[in-house]
Order: C-alpha cells, then sequence, then structure tokens
C-alpha cells in the first residue's frame, strides 16, 4: 500500500541549517548533510531544504549544498526558496534535486509550473501555497513570505496548478503555522477532495496526534520543521504511533 | 565498465553516485563505442516518454541499445528508462518504444492520485538473482503517472499494489527494468543495485 509521508524542512541559510537545540548522536547539526543524514535513518520519507539565503551571491554556496546532499542521502528531496524560472529549476535538478518547490514566482508566473513541468516533468514541479483564511470561509494567497495577499482564492489556485502542470501542492496554512495546535483539517480536507494530485500538508504540527488527523483527512503527506529541529518528536516514534493509528507508513525496521 | 547513457535528459549523477558507491566502475556517456564496449548499460529516464525517445533517436542511440541487447549484454532501465524497453507507451498519444521487452505503457486509472508518488510494498512474483534478499513488504520509492500493463506477467519480478499490481521490476533474460528509483530508495534501492552489480560480474 502507497505510505503517507512524513517530511521534515530545513532552513538553510549560507550553507548552514538553522535550527535550535543540540542533538545527541550528530557530530555538526547545523551541516546540511548531517541532519539530512539523521533524519533519513529515521525513515524520514523525503527532505525539504529551503534556502533562505538572501543575498545573491551567497546563492551559490547553497547549489554546493544541493550537490553534497545527493552526493550522500538517497532519499529524495526538494528544493525550494529563490526559484523563479525554468533556469532555476535546470540548475537545482542538475545538482541533484528530485523535486522543485515554487511559490511567489509562480503568483507572478502561472507559466512557470507549465513550462517546467513541460521540460523536467510534472513529478518534480511542487507548487507551494500559503493560504490564510478570509471573512468569507474561504482561504487567499498569500506571498512574499506570508506579508501580502493576492486576493486570489487559495481552492482555485492549487486547482489552476494541478491544471497548469504541478505535480505535488504543498498547502501552508499562515493561520495555525507555529502555533502547533495541529494542522487546518478544513483547508485540507477541501484541497485533496479536489484535486487528483498528491498534498502535503504544512503548518501547525505540534504533537503526533496532529500528524495523524491531516493524514486521517486525505493529505498524503505531512511537513513539519521545529517538532523535528527541536526533538519534540522523533521521526521514528512519529511513525510507530502512525502505524498504530493505522495509517499506512514506512517504519523504521 | 557500466555505462549509463546520456542522451540529454535530466540528471544522471544521482545514478551514477550510487554505482560509484557500489564500486561499480561506471561513465556517462553518450558515445556509441563506448556503450559497445561496456559490460553493461544503465537507461536512465525522466520525464516524458515521446520527449526522451526523441533524445535517444536525436543521439542516435536506438540501434545502439538495440544492438547491445540482442547481443546478451546486461541493460538495466530505471523508470522512464524502463519505460522505454517496451513496446509502446499512451503518455499523451501513441509512441513507439524500443521493443526490447513486450508490453503497453498505460495511465493509471480513475480514483487515484497521480502522479503515484511515495513508498509503496514490494511483492514478489518470482524470485530472480536480480531481488535476491528482498522481502516482501519492503518500500521502495515511486513516482509515475503511467505504468506497464505486461503482455507476459511472468516476466515481473517483484510488483507493487495501486489500484492494479504495476510491475516495479521487471526481467527478461539480459534485459531488466525498475518503474521506482533505486538510488532513492534507501537500503532496499541499494541492494538492488547490489544484485545488478553480482548478475553482471
Amino acid at each position: 500500500m502507497l505510505t503517507k509521508r512524513i517530511i521534515p524542512c530545513l532552513d538553510v541559510d549560507k550553507g548552514r541549517v538553522v535550527k535550535g537545540k543540540k542533538f545527541q548522536g550528530i557530530k555538526d547539526v547545523a551541516d546540511p548533510v548531517e541532519l539530512g543524514k539523521f533524519y533519513s535513518d529515521q525513515c524520514a520519507d523525503e527532505l525539504v531544504f529551503y534556502d533562505i539565503t538572501a543575498s545573491h551571491e551567497d546563492r551559490d554556496i547553497f547549489i554546493h549544498i544541493v550537490e553534497d546532499v545527493a552526493r550522500n542521502i538517497n532519499i529524495p528531496f526538494t528544493i525550494g526558496g529563490g526559484i523563479r524560472s525554468v533556469e532555476d529549476f535546470r540548475k537545482v535538478l542538475l545538482a541533484g534535486a528530485d523535486k522543485v518547490s515554487v511559490n511567489s514566482a509562480a503568483v507572478v508566473n502561472p507559466q512557470l509550473i507549465k513550462q517546467a513541468a513541460l521540460r523536467f516533468g510534472s513529478q518534480c514541479v511542487v507548487l507551494s501555497i500559503d493560504a490564510k483564511r478570509n471573512q468569507k470561509g474561504s482561504w487567499d494567497v498569500y506571498v512574499k513570505g506570508g506579508r501580502e495577499n493576492t486576493g486570489i482564492d487559495a481552492i482555485e489556485w492549487a486547482k489552476e496548478g494541478q491544471r497548469l502542470g504541478a505535480g505535488e501542492i504543498c498547502i501552508n496554512s499562515i493561520d495555525t503555522d507555529g502555533v502547533k495546535q495541529g494542522f487546518d483539517l478544513e483547508l485540507n480536507e477541501t484541497l485533496s477532495s479536489l484535486l487528483t494530485i498528491p498534498i502535503i500538508a504544512s503548518g501547525g504540527a505540534g504533537n503526533m496526534q496532529h500528524f495523524s488527523d491531516v493524514l486521517n483527512c486525505g493529505a498524503d503527506a505531512a511537513l513539519a520543521a521545529s517538532v523535528f529541529h527541536y526533538k519534540e518528536i522523533a521521526i521514528a516514534d512519529l511513525k510507530e504511533f502512525l502505524h498504530k493509528e493505522n495509517l499506512p507508513v514506512r517504519r523504521c525496521l | 565498465m557500466i555505462a549509463i547513457i546520456d542522451y540529454g535528459v535530466g540528471n544522471l549523477m544521482n545514478v551514477y553516485n550510487a554505482l560509484k558507491k557500489l564500486d561499480m566502475d561506471a561513465v556517462i556517456t553518450g558515445d556509441k563505442k563506448v556503450i559497445d564496449n561496456a559490460s553493461a548499460i544503465v537507461l536512465p529516464g525522466v520525464g516524458a516518454f515521446k520527449d526522451a525517445m526523441d533524445h535517444l533517436v536525436e543521439h542516435d542511440l536506438v540501434e545502439t541499445i538495440k544492438d547491445n541487447a540482442s547481443k546478451g549484454k546486461y541493460l538495466l532501465g530505471i523508470c522512464l528508462g524502463m519505460q522505454m524497453l517496451f513496446d509502446k507507451s499512451y503518455e499523451d498519444g501513441q509512441w513507439e518504444g524500443l521493443g526490447l521487452l513486450e508490453g503497453e505503457i498505460v495511465r493509471f486509472g480513475d480514483g487515484l492520485k497521480v502522479p503515484h508518488m511515495g513508498w509503496n510494498e514490494l511483492h514478489i512474483n518470482k524470485p530472480h538473482p536480480l531481488i535476491k534478499d528482498i522481502r516482501d513488504g519492503e518500500y521502495v520509492y515511486f513516482v509515475h503517472s503511467y505504468h506497464l500493463d505486461p503482455k507476459y506477467f511472468d516476466d515481473v519480478l517483484l510488483y507493487t499494489d495501486y489500484g492494479v499490481k504495476v510491475p516495479a521490476v521487471v526481467c527478461k533474460d539480459n534485459v531488466m527494468g525498475m518503474q521506482f528509483h533505486p538510488e532513492k530508495s534507501s537500503d532496499t534501492g541499494i541492494k538492488l543495485l547490489q544484485n545488478f552489480k553480482e548478475l553482471i560480474k
């Protein structure tokens, strides 16, 4: 049976993972490869490396990180952050990434999804959407790191993304992100029932039950950062928990 | 020496790195002479079927691959590379493949999320040295929107379930294929590549 995926997200700035507490049994926690390996050994299903480097020059460091990860880790990984053109896709894919995530740039230029899908295949195009509830009972698409409301309906945008050739949607709820009270179940359930491509739920994980809840309501994968980085949840334990909840998962055996 | 065929599509480094890690002597090449002299061939592939076949034709490698396969040289197709070993694909039209194995590449049925993306369980259909030490229920990483509908299910060594029995590893004599990405499938993937190494020795 196809399993539900658990995906830790690692923010990378100037070649180093930005995160908090110390891990046991891992020498350099800020090294993307070391931390990626650590999660891979815990049976993480995929990894996301998000480039939060601000300056253009430092982006070359990031490409080397991608190459390094590809050489050393043999599970799939996605690259996001600062992807604006088909050329940006090409660079990270050639460096060894399996998928590329686009967000704001696709809102500005939706054809980017189509062009990338035609050139490299839908399987590597992840449309990442930052969504926030509005007063009409639906969700708006936000860009620029959640600072700017585009007024676009998030559900419609996800459908459009699928039509243009995205192979996956990563839906990040601004309302639940960082609050640790659970994922936005309604948003994930709605999207999952309307789309035929896989959905990755993001934003709101605080405990293991939250993962179970969102995966039970239709999400195909769940992404989180701080609960993993701050060692509140070990991925191997989470997999056992989800297995006991009768969710299909790849367990660490 | 193993020739990983370079025909201008996608990143071949991940496959190369995986083979190198297993101490396999591999080279990424589009050179016919190098391919002819290789002890085995790996045909990778990502993207769309027609586009990939077009690239093989443009690089004038179709006959080279067929000739080598017909001489009995081991040939391993990975992901789209596996699909290309078969007669025909219905991906956005109808396209001819290499025709080294019999079967067609068809779209997943309705009601399933497509692409079939993620870790899915392997089930054993037929024992073979290529799948030595693989237990029923081990997981590998799939990502594909079309799957093989084989003419002979006897060519299938391992399959997975996704609406239908989806062939995961196929083999007929010296021609073999893996629908998933062994280089991205953690320990199980490495084990399969290790078996491939043993086989071509």
